[in-house]
Formats: structure tokens, sequence, C-alpha cells
């Protein structure tokens, strides 16, 4: 939009707006996660096997894991005892929690032979670990909801744990009211947040290289034939 | 009291369970885990369709 | 000075795996491929919850404890009154039962964090409850009037012959001096039974209540609730933290957590929680923090399961 072609460190003279706190934070953004890579169309060569597809997978099961979640509750905790509509929506968020973990696990397990934290992706590494983490605090929390049984033997039996290590005095087991706060808002806030952290960080880093990829690779050598000069560093 | 318990059918499903000694799992536990394996296995061994392929 | 990092290293540098990738490429539609994986996993979970639905069996109530093992109901309110039962000398956070608490040497966490949500398992179980009834039973009088001491030697009294009895039926209880503890504990059964206990323990007199601890620990402190437990292998000691009732799989990802329990040192130590706690703390730390370990990173490279992973790579190179 501006005329003034001549480089100038005036980004208001430049045009990009970098001087306010907005325009900084949208440049930080376009820097590290340019649309290409946010929505890609393409991915390298090697990207090209049923190891990839289990991150989506669980994606997929927490869609559903929500989805069910909304409509129990729409009808409170204690529908699916006397509703069949409601017994099957129980069901459906029991099984997609189940696929979600083992998709999950399948998915940790790859990414560990693959090595994935290599370059630069530690923290791609360490929301997924958190958001496993969470997800097995949010997973207790949901069975302790369902109001039977099992929820009443698991808050007995739970208790211990939690006691032992002085948290059950602010996170009671037994109290309904509150494990139903944190199941239903405070901890799917925390898994929403770190999965998408974690998806962010896969899209901006990429998907790590296999082990041992050499410059002589033919995937890499057929390529434009100029030698890849190293990027400018990022956090 | 135990026998005046067992003499009331148990409300509670128990369930079926494997066991080696000390080592007891539940089937749809033992289901769970070894469908896990199963499609880590699956994952590295099954021929991915390819797409098409640019330079 | 430069240092080559380690293949194995989470650094960005100047290699491969830094660099964005610039050799074959090929399409990839991110959309399609969520598409897909929704389309497929919701096939799947719908197809699992109309084929294996989910389990739901009935709570526990104290009237349907009452109903199904009044003995062990009146062993264990004898227990409360006496301050004897489970919860009674728990210690943090229910009461400050000393030596109660698990620790890691000097550590203890469990007395640091304080009686929070006190629990007086005489009056809040027993003799609170009773007072509500539309005519308390006299004994309650009795009770409040005599020394600890003496309430003491009348619950231990009552105990040891509840035990002795057949069926520990408290109907066939020796001849003892048991003061007012058969009246209150039988008139406590009959307050179970009638259903009226489990509204008057649980609402604390509030309208409205869902705080369900009371409830919990008292069916804990007894025999029929635990039992029922062990029936659907749901104790600690049979893997049961990872367990579901029937064949539903449970919490499978708690295995590590389940087996800890399981082995010794963990399974006969009195601080077996925060031992097991701690453990599985340090573990996910580490898992954590993997990429910061040298030896423990470098496990992909020594045992190339990546060779199977990427072989279509490997084998055009």
């Amino acid at each position: 939009m501006s005329t003034v072609k001549e480089s100038s460190p005036d980004p208001e003279v430049a045009g990009t707006g970098a001087y306010t706190w907005t325009g900084k934070s949208r440049q930080w953004f376009l820097r590290h996660l340019p649309p290409d890579k946010l929505l890609p169309e393409d991915q390298p060569s090697y990207v090209a096997t049923w190891a990839y597809v289990f991150g989506m997978g669980a994606v997929a099961g927490l869609v559903f894991i929500i989805g069910s979640g909304v409509v129990l509750s729409l009808n409170g905790p204690q529908w699916y005892h006397v509703s069949s509509l409601g017994h099957f929506t129980n069901s459906v968020h029991l099984w997609s929690v189940e696929l979600f973990f083992m998709f999950m696990v399948v998915h940790l397990w790859i990414k560990f032979w693959m090595a994935a934290w290599r370059g630069g992706r530690l923290l791609t590494w360490i929301t997924g670990m958190v958001a496993f983490l969470v997800s097995i605090v949010t997973a207790f929390t949901g069975y302790l909801l369902q109001t039977n049984f099992d929820s009443q033997w698991i808050a007995f039996e739970a208790k211990d744990a939690l006691n032992a290590v002085g948290i059950g005095a602010w996170f009671n087991v037994a109290n309904l009211g509150q494990i139903f706060m944190w199941h239903i808002m405070l901890l799917p806030l925390a898994v929403g947040a770190v999965v998408a952290l974690h998806v962010v960080m896969v899209r901006a880093h990429g998907v790590v290289p296999p082990l041992d990829a050499a410059e002589t690779d033919a995937q890499l050598c057929d390529s434009n034939g100029t030698s890849p000069e190293p990027e400018a560093n990022q956090p | 009291m135990l026998e005046l318990m067992s003499q009331a059918p148990s409300p509670i499903t128990p369930g079926t369970y494997f066991g080696w000694g000390d080592v007891m799992i539940q089937s749809g536990n033992l289901v769970v885990i070894i469908a896990m394996l199963v499609l880590f296995v699956l994952a590295l061994v099954l021929p991915f369709p390819g797409g098409r392929s640019r330079k | 000075m430069s240092r080559i990092p380690s293949p194995m290293s989470w650094r960005k540098g100047d290699d491969i795996a830094s660099r964005p990738w610039r050799g074959r490429i090929r399409d990839y539609d991110l959309f399609k491929e969520l598409t897909i994986g929704v389309v497929v996993v919701g096939l799947l979970v719908l197809g699992l919850s109309a084929i294996f639905s989910s389990p739901d069996d009935p709570g526990v109530t104290l009237k349907s404890w009452a109903a199904a093992a009044p003995s062990d109901f009146v062993a264990t309110a004898t227990a409360e009154l006496g301050g004897t039962s489970g919860t009674a000398g728990y210690g943090p956070p229910y009461n400050s039962t000393p030596d109660a608490s698990q620790h890691l040497g000097f550590f203890n966490p469990q007395e640091l964090s304080g009686v929070r949500l006190p629990v007086d398992t005489a009056n809040d179980f027993v003799i609170n409850p009773l007072k509500t009834l539309p005519t308390p039973p006299a004994a309650l009088a009795t009770w409040s009037a005599a020394t600890a001491d003496q309430q003491t030697k009348w619950t231990a009294d009552y105990t040891t012959a509840l035990s002795a009895a057949p069926n520990g039926d408290p109907a066939r209880v020796a001849n003892g001096n048991y003061g007012p503890v058969p009246a209150l504990t039988s008139a406590l059964l009959g307050m179970a039974a009638s259903g009226n206990l489990d509204g008057v323990l649980q609402n604390s007199g509030q309208p409205y209540n869902l705080d369900y601890t009371p409830t919990i620990l008292f069916l804990g402190d007894g025999n029929y609730f635990p039992d029922l437990a062990t029936t659907a292998h749901l104790t600690g000691d049979q893997w049961g933290v990872m367990n579901e009732t029937g064949n539903t799989p449970g919490q499978s990802w708690l295995w590590l957590f389940s087996l800890l329990y399981q082995i010794e040192a963990y399974k006969s130590s009195p601080n077996a929680d925060i031992l097991v706690v701690a453990t599985m703390l340090v573990l996910s730390l580490l898992l954590t923090l993997l990429p910061f370990i040298p030896g423990l990173r470098s496990i992909p490279r020594k045992i190339p399961v990546h060779r199977l992973i990427w072989k279509d790579y490997y084998g055009k190179r």
C-alpha cells in the first residue's frame, strides 16, 4: 500500500503496522505460522505411512467426546439412568473416550520411536505429553460422575492416593458438585487448550524427518538441486 | 455375616478376568490393550495408499 | 567452538530435522483427512456403543446396605460410635488421628494439608442423625451423660460381643453391659432401613447438598460395600484401579499405577499410596522431559523401529 519503496526501519513508513502490540503479534504469528503452514496442501514424501493417522484419530475421538459430553451436559448427570437415548449418549461418551486414549497411546508410541522431538520440536512433545496426562485426570473425574456403583467405589478408593499426597483436602473425590465442575468445565478447557496448542505446534514445526535422513537421500537431492541454507533460529 | 450376604444376589456385575499369578486383567481392558498393539503393528507393516508425488 | 549436537537432541541446529523440508513432497489434504477421521471414528463409536452399550450398576444406599447386611451395618455403626472405624482413625483431611498419615521420609503432605474436611464419626454418622428422629431414642441422653472412657468400654465390649455372636447377629449377642450402644445402633439401623438416614447423612440439614463424603466414608467403613467391589474386581490389590464393572474396558491407561500396588516394596508399605503417586509423578515427568535425557532419548536409534515406520523412505534412498 505504501509507495515508499526503499527499505525503512520505521514500521509506519513500511506500512507493516508493526509498531503496536497488535501489529507485532500479527507479524510474530505470520512469521511462525504462515497460512500455508497452518493449512498445508502438501507434506514431505516420507509422510506416507499409516503411522501418521493416529494423531488425527485422537482428534476425531475428542470431537465425539465433546459432542456427546455437550448432550449429556444439557440433560444433567442422572439423565442417562432413566432415558434410553441418554444411556446411548453415555455409551457414545464412554467409547469415544476409549478410542481417544487408544489412538493417543499408539500415537505416543509411534512418536517415541520416531524421536519426534528432534529439530526444535521439544514443545510439540511436551504439549502432547501434557495433553495425555490432563486427559487421564479428566477421564478419572468422568468415572466419578457416573452416579452409580462404580463411581461410588472409585470415590472411596481413590481418596487414599489423593489424601496421601495432600491433594484430597482440596480435590475431594466424594464431593460430586466439585468433581462435576472439574469434569465439565475446568478440565475440558485444559484439554482443549493443550490439544489446540499441540496441533498448532505440529503445524508450525512440520513433521519430523526420518532419523538419519541425509542430503544424499534420493528424496532430498532430487529436488531443486540447490543446497539448502539454514533457517533462522526460532524459539 | 458373609453367609448372610451371600444369600442375597449380588447387584454388581463381576465380569470375566484372566489371571497369571499376580497379574489379573479384565477382559475389556485386555481387548483394548491387544487392539492398541495390533494397531501399532499394522501401522508399521500395512502399505499406505500412495498419493500423487511431486517435487 | 562449535559442538555437533546429538542427532537425538531436541535442539534446533543446522540439520535436516531443523530445517523446513526441501525434498520431495506429496499431495496432502488436511481437511479431507480430518473429515475421513471424523467419519471413521464416528462409525466406530456409534457401532461400539450400539453393540456394547455402557455399564450402569446401581449404587449402594445406606438403605440397601441395611436391608442386605443388617449385622454388618450394626457392627459398622458401633465402630463409628466408638471411634474405631477406618474413617475415625484416618487422619487428615478428616481428623487428626496421630501417626495415621502417610509420609515420604520427613515429607508429610497429608499432615500439611490439615483437617480440611472434618468428620467426627460418632456425632456425624450416629448421634446427630438420631437426634433428627421425631422421637429420638432415650439412649442418646445416657450416651451423652457418660464419660469418654465409659463410652469406649461400651462400644468395645459390644464390638467383641457382636463378632462372637452367630453371623454377627445383634439379636443373638451374649448378655452384657453395653450401655446405650445396642439401642443407638439398632435405632440407626431402623433409620437406615427406612431410607431416612441416606437423606439426613447426605444433606447435613441443607436443602441442597452435592457433597457425598459422609455417605461414601460410612459405606466404606463396613464390609458390604467393599465386598461388592471385591466381587467386581475393583479393589486396589486386584488391579481394581483400572477396572470397570462387567466386561466394559475401564481406565486401562492407569495400568502402571495399578501394577505398582501389586508389587512388593509398594504392596506391603504403610506408605503405599504416597510411594505409588510419587513414583508415577517421577515417571510421568521423565517421559515428558525425555528429549532432555541422554541415553533414554537415544533408545529409538538403538532399537530401529523407525526403519519399519519409514520403510518406504529408507527403501528409496
